[in-house]
């Protein structure tokens, strides 16, 4: 059993390779489809035909696109990812620098949406049709719809009218310096350096742009978590073990959760990809100044070499969420095991 | 067992009883409520605006950044629109994104993952490679690339929307129908004989259906949303089509003093996404008689 599922693990790292491997090879052809001379790009429009015809050799925008591919990918896999066309500075560093805020926003998003939606999933399929199940019902239907925004826009608007001393906007009140290292993610960083008043000024600046980016994920895990539970309720080994009087608690806690799990869990790693759509939106709202911001202003500036980095990372990102999430799944559910022993 | 006799009335009450579980469900009424009045001023939106040439590239200076009054009862934006009627004529742009993206997504989507699930082998591998691929592409830049080849417009983002779609369908439907695939009831039918379609649309489609029906329905909204959210990010329809996203960014310039600017269009999106939702939510309840 054990080797089977290490078998399988090999497998997936192998399919994830495969993945990275095309998704570069789709964004990179893309990015040289797009009308616009990268080379004039980078150098504005003042520059004359020969700067950017020296410009274009120096980044071999001449080559056969297969050697552009295989130059561009060879210096991908070492972090390395070119230089963005509008600041001229290397692309990987200018990511690294922005990637802990936003990561720490991920994070502290997807925190929140387990700690939220679960037990909310578990309660409101408990208590079926109760009026704690229509509040719970009325309250996910409310994340799932509205957009994520709104719902930042909203929050900013009560904390302007009603908790003026609130922050809105940014990471950090700019008078506290900010710990150096070693992550770059502030809740650590100031722990590590003993810093709580840093650690209170992030922690309160995160909470509205997390909760407006778990928003979403919140409504849906909870409306799945149910709907698995209540579907789950009818089969025939539940109803065995109600019959022999294994408590509820015991039933739900024990062997439902775990079996109701499969569906919210696929979710949660599909949801993945919407966080990080939703992150675009977010950072932009509440100024926060990460990596999603960075590809936002990449793209709207048309800078090719920054947007295929932030294409590949976040699909670096995702895929690797979701191959934990593989994992999980393939450790609560033994007939994938099975399946995968085959 | 104890009602024997004419079937007629039985069959005539199933549905009744349907329609009856369905009018009993307040949320459910509610939002088909909801979405008829969204998609009858989608479609009536000459008539029924207020100032139906508002839609277009009208200026008018003197009245803007009006707040709602009875000339304009949702107020004016940055060049003295009506909000109101751009905002009815912003759900024509979002209604056409729902139909033409599901029409297409919802099909292939399902039936990929159906045969993903159940074939295993080749096919798995070609079509869970393939949707892994596509899954990898964060939607917000894979719209980027489209809009920059081609242009920003409505059509294009109904593609860019597309292509990302049917993903999302063949993913979760993939997973349940390869739990279910592992069942020994299938093994059973498989041994009876029973051939490869009849497995599929006979055994596993079935035990799909809650799931997708329950996506699909989400999906409506889903749809608005990540249409409102790309022109949001201002990568959605051109000015001056009156589009709802695009409506919300430009009101935030404004806030938190211009607030109408930002709250009517923002929640015009947000009563079409419920609307849809709580319709979905009643017609799963009228469908399936214990979830």
């Amino acid at each position: 059993m054990h080797t089977s599922s290490l078998d399988a693990m090999v497998r997936r790292l192998i399919g994830f390779a495969g993945v990275m491997l095309v998704l570069s090879l789709m964004i990179f052809v893309l990015a040289r489809v797009v009308p616009g001379d990268p080379a004039r790009i980078a150098l504005g429009p003042s520059a004359t035909q020969e700067q950017v015809d020296a410009m274009r050799l120096e980044m071999g925008l001449d080559d056969p696109i297969l050697v552009q591919y295989v130059n561009y990918i060879s210096g991908a896999v070492r972090g390395d990812f070119g230089r963005s066309l509008i600041s001229g500075k290397s692309v990987s560093s200018e990511i690294l620098e922005l990637l802990p805020a936003t990561l720490e926003l991920v994070l502290v998003t997807v925190l929140l949406m387990v700690v939220i939606s679960v037990p909310l999933g578990v309660v409101t399929a408990r208590y079926r049709n109760s009026w704690i199940d229509n509040t719970g019902r009325f309250f996910s239907i409310i994340g799932v719809t509205m957009p994520s925004f709104l719902f930042a826009i909203l929050l900013q608007l009560v904390a302007a009218n009603f908790f003026p001393s609130w922050p809105i906007l940014g990471r950090i009140n700019y008078t506290l310096s900010v710990p150096d290292g070693p992550t770059g993610l502030l809740l650590v960083d100031s722990i590590a350096h003993g810093r709580l008043d840093v650690f209170g000024s992030a922690l309160q600046h995160l909470l509205f742009p997390a909760l407006a980016l778990a928003m979403a994920g919140i409504g849906q895990v909870t409306r799945i978590t149910r709907s698995a539970m209540i579907e789950h309720q009818r089969r025939d080994h539940v109803l065995t073990l109600k019959s022999f009087g294994v408590p509820d608690r015991v039933i739900i806690f024990r062997y439902l959760l775990k079996l109701s799990s499969i569906a919210p869990l696929t979710i949660m790693g599909l949801e993945f990809a919407s966080l990080i759509g939703n992150a675009f939106v977010v950072e932009l709202v509440f100024s926060w100044g990460g990596f999603a911001s960075y590809g936002l202003e990449s793209i709207l500036q048309k800078d090719l070499n920054a947007v295929m980095a932030v294409v590949l990372v976040s699909g670096f990102f995702f895929i690797v969420a979701n191959l934990i999430i593989d994992v999980i799944l393939l450790l609560i559910d033994p007939r994938l095991r099975l399946k995968e022993a085959n | 067992m104890a009602e024997t006799g004419n079937l007629e009335p039985r069959a005539l009450s199933t549905r009744y009883m349907a329609w009856y579980r369905f009018t009993r469900n307040p949320a459910a009424v509610i939002g088909g409520i909801m979405v008829v009045t969204v998609v009858l001023a989608a479609i009536l939106a000459p008539v029924i605006a207020p100032y139906p040439d508002h839609a277009g590239a009208v200026v008018d200076f003197r009245s803007r950044h009006g707040p709602p009054d009875l000339t304009h009862l949702l107020g004016t934006d940055k060049v003295g629109r009506d909000i109101l009627s751009r905002m009815v004529f912003g759900f024509r742009v979002s209604l056409l994104l729902v139909v033409g993206v599901l029409g297409v997504a919802v099909p292939v989507g399902a039936t990929l993952g159906l045969l993903a699930g159940y074939f295993s082998g080749l096919t798995e591998r070609i079509i869970t490679g393939f949707t892994n691929v596509m899954l990898a592409i964060p939607p917000l830049v894979m719209a980027l690339a489209i809009g920059n080849v081609l242009e920003p417009n409505l059509v294009n983002a109904m593609l860019a929307i597309t292509l990302l779609w049917w993903t999302w369908h063949t993913r979760l439907v993939y997973r349940v129908s390869k739990s279910i695939a592992a069942e020994d009831y299938i093994e059973a039918a498989r041994m009876a004989g029973a051939s490869h379609w009849h497995i599929l649309t006979r055994e596993i489609l079935p035990n799909c259906i809650s799931v997708i029906s329950v996506k699909t329905t989400l999906d409506a909204a889903f749809v608005i949303l990540f249409g409102a959210t790309l022109s949001f990010l201002g990568l959605g329809v051109k000015p001056p089509t009156p589009d709802l996203g695009s409506m919300v960014a430009d009101g935030r310039q404004f806030l938190p003093e211009k607030w109408w600017e930002v709250l009517a269009p923002g929640f015009a999106i947000f009563y079409a996404t419920l609307g849809f939702n709580l319709l979905g939510d009643g017609l799963r309840d009228m469908f399936d008689v214990e979830a």
